[in-house]
């Protein structure tokens, strides 16, 4: 649905997200709204970002957003595609990755992610799909970037478990278990974008997209949310920047659709 | 020494009741029609270990085959959750099933070890994570070089790994190529390994030499399967159908559903549906 200013929140969210990324950037791509992102800063500003899919895919194109992390588009499109093994010990673990691109089903203000279960870890009330490569994305990739729509049940007061851990329980924490790189540094909602306080680490909304009050982002957010003192409005879309995103969901579309059912 | 059997026998003649097996393919390749033969063959109480467990454990998991899964995603990749695992997991339905729950880059490091012959995997991991605190076999050493804490794991040594490949040749040596996942380290991790093939040719004489093979030394029993990755994909061959994906959340919500669906297109029929499976893909 197109609101009146001529855009959806969810597509100011993927361009924010993708206008976050640069040509330089190496970046671990997790699947959904982190994939169309990455996708769209590589069709318009930064063309030569590396972009890498846990399947083992390095330096990938893909034409159409694939559906899952080890489609063949993204195979046939990389540079080069290792196997698992190696992309894990040799490329994340390795510290070859500037950015891993998060997506998350529960968030804490310290951008510590839960994608593993709801309750009790043995006696789950639901059992979500787990972590799979995100534990070590969170804390080998130089820095982690983190996009999820907002609504009180995904953002937390506290999440009931760390898949991945982000800055814990805020300050030095990560520096205490000795992880050596930066964690959660941005966090992009289809409201806001969100960067963590240089001191506490606690996500603080830095601009907010146009047509969204401080309101709304409290209302969808289930902790007390504290505004910078310099807060911007998010510059919408460009022509540019709709269109790519635009005919990229319409060429996936068209691409997942055509495929015959078992 | 690679012998040439029936999907069946290959099957009957590799996994008991009780085995430690491992399907691999991650997305691609995933041996779909292997586990079927599982399925109709009643194979009980084995433990499942897998990366992404998919739709195959979901329905293996389902019709009450496992015990236990070690796994490090389970979900129905790009769609959701794996509702049969849930309802075994939360529910008992079929029946109750242990898990053993990893990161990714521990299953990966876990498949090494055990291809390298090692005891343990050892990499810089869990670091923060949750995980540790609730799976008992993620312990941690200290490198007695420069005192950094690591993550250990235990190596993964299956009985049995069961993979889908492209091509064996008449000898016996089997080619993967595109995202190859984690298989060379799983079968090199078992103690038998049965493979399904889309086509078996004369020799591998104008391959590029630097191509994932596995030696025909290195693999028990191959199977002629065409289709056989079925929703999944074979590079080359044919595509991934995502449909079918997103159909199976629907079919696995409903119990009465899955063992309808179960019963029509697994137990009545053979590895040989597979291949009208994949026409037009």
């Amino acid at each position: 649905m197109t609101n009146l200013s001529g855009f959806t929140p969810n597509e100011m969210m993927t361009i924010a997200a993708a206008r976050a990324l640069s040509n330089d950037d190496v970046c671990f791509v997790g699947i959904g709204a982190p994939s169309a992102a990455c996708n769209v800063a590589r069709l318009t500003h930064a063309p030569d970002i590396t972009l890498i899919y846990e399947s083992g895919t390095i330096g990938t194109a893909p034409n159409v957003l694939p559906l899952s992390i080890g489609d063949g588009e993204l195979c046939e499109t990389a540079i080069t595609t290792v196997s698992v093994p190696e992309m894990f010990r040799y490329w994340l673990q390795g510290g070859r990755i500037s950015i891993g691109f998060l997506g998350a089903a529960q968030l804490d203000r310290f951008g510590n992610i839960n994608t593993t279960v709801i309750g009790d870890y043995h006696k789950p009330k639901v059992r979500l799909p787990g972590g799979g490569g995100a534990p070590e994305i969170a804390t080998s990739c130089k820095e982690v970037f983190i996009t999820m729509k907002q609504t009180t049940r995904g953002m937390v007061d506290k999440i009931e478990f760390y898949t991945s851990f982000g800055h814990g329980e805020g300050g030095n924490h990560r520096e205490r278990l000795g992880i050596t790189t930066k964690g959660p540094t941005l966090l992009i909602t289809d409201l806001a974008i969100w960067k963590p306080d240089p001191e506490t680490k606690e996500f603080t909304v830095a601009s907010m997209h146009r047509g969204v009050t401080r309101d709304i982002v409290q209302e969808t957010c289930g902790w007390k949310v504290r505004f910078s003192e310099r807060l911007e409005e998010t510059p919408p879309p460009s022509e540019l920047e709709l269109t790519t995103l635009r005919e990229l969901q319409a060429r996936t579309e068209r691409a997942h659709g055509r495929k015959k059912g078992a | 020494m690679a012998k040439f059997q029936s999907l069946r026998e290959a099957v009957t003649e590799n996994l008991r009741d009780g085995d430690t097996v491992a399907f691999e393919g991650f997305t691609h390749l995933i041996p779909h029609a292997a586990a079927h033969e599982v399925i109709r063959q009643g194979i009980k109480d084995l433990t499942l270990i897998r990366m992404t467990p998919d739709i195959i454990y979901d329905q293996m998991i389902g019709m009450g085959l496992a015990k236990k899964v070690i796994f490090s995603y389970a979900g129905n990749p790009g769609v959701g959750l794996l509702r049969r695992m849930r309802d075994a997991i939360e529910n008992s339905w079929p029946r109750a099933i242990g898990t053993e729950e990893h990161s990714h880059a521990a299953m990966a490091n876990a498949y090494e070890a055990g291809a390298a012959g090692l005891p343990c995997a050892v990499f810089r991991g869990y670091r923060g994570a949750g995980l540790k605190e609730v799976n008992p076999s993620i312990k941690s050493i200290t490198c007695p070089f420069t005192g950094e804490e690591l993550a250990v794991v235990p190596a993964h040594r299956p009985d049995v790994a069961i993979i889908h490949a492209q091509k064996a040749n008449r000898r016996g040596d089997v080619l993967i190529e595109g995202i190859i996942g984690v298989q060379k380290e799983a079968v090199l991790a078992s103690k038998r390994s049965v493979v399904t093939v889309e086509e078996i040719v004369e020799d591998f004489d104008d391959l590029h030499p630097n191509l994932c093979v596995l030696p025909h030394w290195t693999v028990s029993s191959i199977a002629h399967v065409p289709g056989g990755a079925h929703p999944s994909y074979t590079h080359g061959y044919y595509d991934r159908d995502n449909a079918a994906y997103l159909e199976w959340d629907k079919i696995s919500a409903d119990r009465d559903l899955f063992t309808a669906w179960m019963k029509e297109n697994v137990l009545e029929v053979g590895p040989e549906a597979f291949a009208n499976r994949v026409k037009g893909l």
